[in-house]
């Protein structure tokens, strides 16, 4: 298992793609975490002295502000961390849940594998913003309802692949000598299945994060997700769109975020999904 | 051949069906009704409405009623535009979205497609990385990030092409809410495509088809195209419904009077018989499009009919 | 006389990233119009490759040097359409996976006759009659019906009779056969070599046919080359051949063919060792590490094909 890691690395490492990702990524998360304490504005101060206005280094607004003259570079470091908040968090219950009843369909096998799987299928058929938007209908908006639909994102196609290859370790020797040995159930999932499952769960978890944050945003650009004050990149996004023509700036320094993080997470993800040479499911 | 086609056709009904009666049910249980967002209407009224709207009825009823008028192509009235049905809106929006999407979709297989296999047989070059390089692009960002930057390059700063706003027939107004929407699949579509073709160009029948002696035009067309598009095929569906999704910002940031538009105000607005035509309209497509593609293998794949 | 095809000093080597790897290592010989030859070896011999250059069908990691002339004719550097223009037609070539070297969505009739149809400009429906009766030729029952089908309604021996039809359609002048009977049962492996003498006799065209199994040699050929690591070891005219082996390793192979009439073995003649790996090129004779006839000079120094028109071999000691 640590031979295949370093094999890993070191295959990572060679591509500059994903090296260059993820540096950027670093560079982002650490100006997310510092940003606030450098610059001397706060995200909810209103400027009335610098409405929208321009990015630059006299004032102290050097990203510019918006219409409400609150500081950009603060509001979008701001979004970003809550974007990416939202992300890892929901990635990590969508982890959960995608890797269990993956595991438990293919360890079980048989007709309730079968029902499991057909679940599974019938919720891949509608995407999953009508879903949403559906449920917002009935329920109204709910921060709730929010994080129960972000994490949605990505558990199916994670159960599908954990399902794939519990099926196939399933067959092997040492499952068959661990259930010899008096082994419950729970265990022989926890302690054979999972660490041989590893590899693609990794693969495919750095490449839910952002779809799960490319979720978020778009629910919070159609002004489903996150509400006033709070606000994450979608929510500025939106904001930016509709100030397009007066002041580019609103739109661009977030999506410009957005598309970076973005970006330099599938970049990250292809490379490590070629380092571990893992194959579409 | 047709008998497989019927068959397919008995399961896609049935899911339809749960469909509809799940979302049916949940509408109608869930807590609130329509008129909860107005101001406090005397409860007079408030039962005036609900019993023009067919909601003091035994819930069996009520389905049942429903799925009548769905046969007959009556969605019921929109809560929230209150002079208009569900199917009229649908029928105002329904072919602005039906034409962006479908262009999309042939811009994005008609690019895409020989994007890809260019960039397979061009493997390991500078162009193939490029290619490759501008789909992952393609594939991240996406269409709510891309409209507006290329709104501001092409409207604001050049002035080629109008920002927002509708004009029937105009193509001009179509241009950038058609770009973003088809990034992303053609994106995807140019990289399965090399993916695919990659492997099928190192099959047994390929190097037969070249110790043949046939140019490689025909080797690429006629005999490696097919099987290399079969993950492309399976992507179809998937990517309508990206476009679907897509449709939704796309029309709302430009201003198109599509069916996208209203699902996203239907939403916002709690207007329920609106957005349950929609979400019905919108599985319906997805599970067409699904029986497209099974006849779609069956051609690509003789192997499959038998 | 310009012979068929004629090959020089031909070196195939492959470049991986972790190196390179020599398939094959300078092998020369040449083929007569209507002979047929057998070429035989050990899987990592080099024979198969030698036709791959020839046909252009290497991979883009391929370095190739020498040089490989078909009816004088170079074919190594040439350009793609001039290529095009002699393999399919002139040159063909039938492979060792029946089950896998047809197109699985085009019908056999369409792939029959595209071959008609680009080499001599004929319209399809002609060169699907011709197909037809092709197919005829090499015993496929119910032609016509065949012509409408794919390629996985048909069974592996029949798909090969296809490839076999498939290659005599412009009438060639050179057919190389790899490995035809390999993947198929043991009883239609019989009526296949035996198809090929019969294509042979009515054809008149020279064939290759490459094998690492003695016995299907056995009955076709005119003359054999034995290659082992990558070189040709020896080239004799088959009854030469059988009758007196001059390279050790020829020797060892024709002990290791069971024979329906001598004596009954109680174990099967093997030969211990393995061949060396390819890329692992030595000054020194390949075989060596596995004579029994090794001796110093083997361990020093390369030897070379020498010897008569009839009678070729690349051995310090050879047989008497």
């Amino acid at each position: 298992m640590g031979g295949l890691a370093d094999a890993a690395a070191r295959r990572l490492r060679s591509n500059p793609g994903a090296v260059a990702a993820a540096a950027a990524l670093s560079a982002i998360l650490v100006m997310t975490l510092l940003g606030p304490w450098i610059s001397p504005n706060d995200s909810r101060t209103l400027d009335w002295l610098h409405i929208a206005a321009r990015p630059g280094m006299q004032s102290s607004h050097w990203f510019g502000t918006d219409r409400l003259g609150r500081d950009l570079f603060v509001r979008t470091l701001a979004g970003t961390r809550v974007s990416i908040a939202i992300g890892l968090a929901a990635s990590v219950i969508s982890l959960l849940v995608g890797v269990s009843y993956g595991a438990i369909a293919g360890y079980i096998g048989g007709r309730t594998d079968h029902l499991m799987m057909r679940l599974i299928e019938i919720l891949s058929g509608l995407p999953l913003i009508f879903f949403v938007i559906f449920l917002t209908v009935i329920f109204g908006r709910s921060d709730y309802l929010l994080f129960f639909a972000i994490g949605a994102v990505g558990w199916l196609t994670m159960a599908r692949i954990v399902r794939g290859q519990t099926l196939s370790i399933r067959q092997r020797e040492f499952i068959e000598a661990a259930i010899a040995s008096g082994a419950g159930t729970g265990r022989i999932i926890l302690r054979h299945v999972v660490p041989n499952v590893i590899g693609p769960v990794i693969v495919y978890a750095t490449l839910t994060v952002p779809q799960i944050i490319l979720f978020e945003s778009f629910l919070s650009f159609l002004g489903l997700g996150i509400q006033e004050p709070g606000a994450s990149l979608g929510t500025l996004i939106a904001e930016g769109a509709g100030e397009m023509e007066a002041a580019p700036w609103i739109l661009l320094v977030p999506g410009s975020f957005l598309a970076v993080l973005l970006l330099c997470l599938n970049i990250f993800g292809d490379g490590l999904r070629d380092a571990l040479d893992v194959k579409e499911g | 051949m047709i008998r497989y086609f019927f068959t397919r056709l008995a399961g896609a009904i049935p899911t339809l069906l749960i469909i509809i009666t799940a979302t049916f049910f949940l509408m109608r249980a869930a807590p609130g009704g329509p008129f909860d967002q107005e101001q406090t209407l005397p409860p007079e009224i408030v039962a005036n409405l609900q019993s023009a709207y067919g909601l003091d009825q035994p819930i069996w009823t009520q389905y049942g009623r429903y799925l009548k008028s769905l046969l007959h192509g009556d969605f019921g009235p929109s809560f929230k535009y209150k002079d208009f049905t569900v199917t009229e809106l649908i029928g105002l929006g329904f072919p602005v979205t039906l034409q962006l999407g479908v262009i999309a979709m042939i811009l994005a297989l008609g690019l895409g497609i020989p994007l890809g296999t260019f960039a397979a047989l061009h493997h390991n070059s500078a162009a193939d990385y490029a290619t490759m390089s501008l789909a992952v692009v393609g594939i991240a960002i996406p269409s709510f990030v891309v409209l507006p930057f290329l709104g501001l390059l092409f409207g604001v700063y050049l002035h080629w092409l109008p920002v927002a706003g509708w004009e029937a027939g105009s193509v001009r107004h179509l241009a950038l809410p058609v770009i973003a929407l088809t990034l992303p699949p053609l994106a995807y579509i140019a990289r399965l495509t090399r993916g695919s073709m990659l492997e099928v160009l190192s099959s047994h029948f390929i190097r037969t088809a070249f110790a043949k002696g046939l140019p490689l035009r025909t080797v690429i067309l006629r005999h490696a195209l097919r099987p290399a598009l079969m993950p492309v095929a399976s992507y179809l569906v998937p990517a309508v419904a990206s476009i679907m999704t897509g449709s939704l910002v796309v029309e709302t940031i430009a201003g198109l009077p599509g069916i996208g538009r209203y699902l996203v105000q239907g939403a916002l607005n709690r207007d329920y018989t609106l957005v349950l035509g929609m979400v019905i309209i919108y599985s319906t497509l997805l599970i067409g499009m699904g029986l497209l593609v099974d006849l779609l293998y069956a051609w690509l794949d003789p192997r499959v009919r038998h | 006389m310009v012979p068929t095809l004629s090959v020089d000093r031909l070196r195939i080597s492959f470049s991986y990233r972790s190196g390179s790897v020599e398939a094959v290592d300078g092998v020369s010989f040449s083929i007569a119009p209507s002979e047929c030859v057998g070429l035989v070896g050990e899987s990592g011999s080099g024979k198969t490759q030698i036709f791959m250059a020839a046909m252009g069908l290497l991979g883009r990691n391929a370095q190739v040097s020498g040089s490989v002339r078909f009816e004088g004719n170079e074919l190594l550097a040439a350009d793609a359409s001039t290529l095009n223009r002699v393999r399919g037609s002139q040159l063909t070539m039938i492979f060792q996976d029946p089950m896998t070297s047809l197109t699985p969505h085009l019908t056999i009739g369409t792939q029959l006759a595209e071959v008609m149809v680009t080499h001599l400009g004929m319209p399809w429906k002609d060169a699907r009659s011709i197909a037809g009766h092709m197919l005829e030729r090499v015993h496929v029952p119910e032609p016509k019906r065949r012509l409408n089908q794919y390629p996985h309604e048909l069974s592996g021996g029949m798909r090969q009779r296809v490839m076999i039809a498939m290659s005599l359609l412009c009438e060639p002048s050179l057919v190389i056969a790899d490995e035809p009977t390999t993947a198929l049962d043991v009883t239609i492996q019989a009526q296949i070599i035996e198809l090929l003498r019969a294509v042979r006799g009515e054809f008149g065209m020279a064939v290759v046919l490459i094998s690492h199994d003695l016995a299907v040699v056995a009955g076709l050929a005119d003359r054999i080359l034995v290659m082992y690591a990558g070189s040709v070891v020896e080239n004799a005219i088959a009854e030469e051949l059988f009758k007196h082996p001059r390279h050790p390793y020829t020797a060892e192979l024709l002990k290791c063919m069971p024979s329906v009439t001598g004596p009954r073995l109680d174990r099967l003649p093997t030969l211990a060792g393995q061949p060396p790996r390819p890329g692992e090129t030595l000054e020194a004779c390949p075989f060596a590490p596995r004579c029994p006839r090794a001796a110093d000079r083997c361990r020093l120094e390369r030897p070379r094909l020498e010897g008569s028109s009839t009678s070729q071999v690349a051995c310090h000691f050879p047989l008497a």
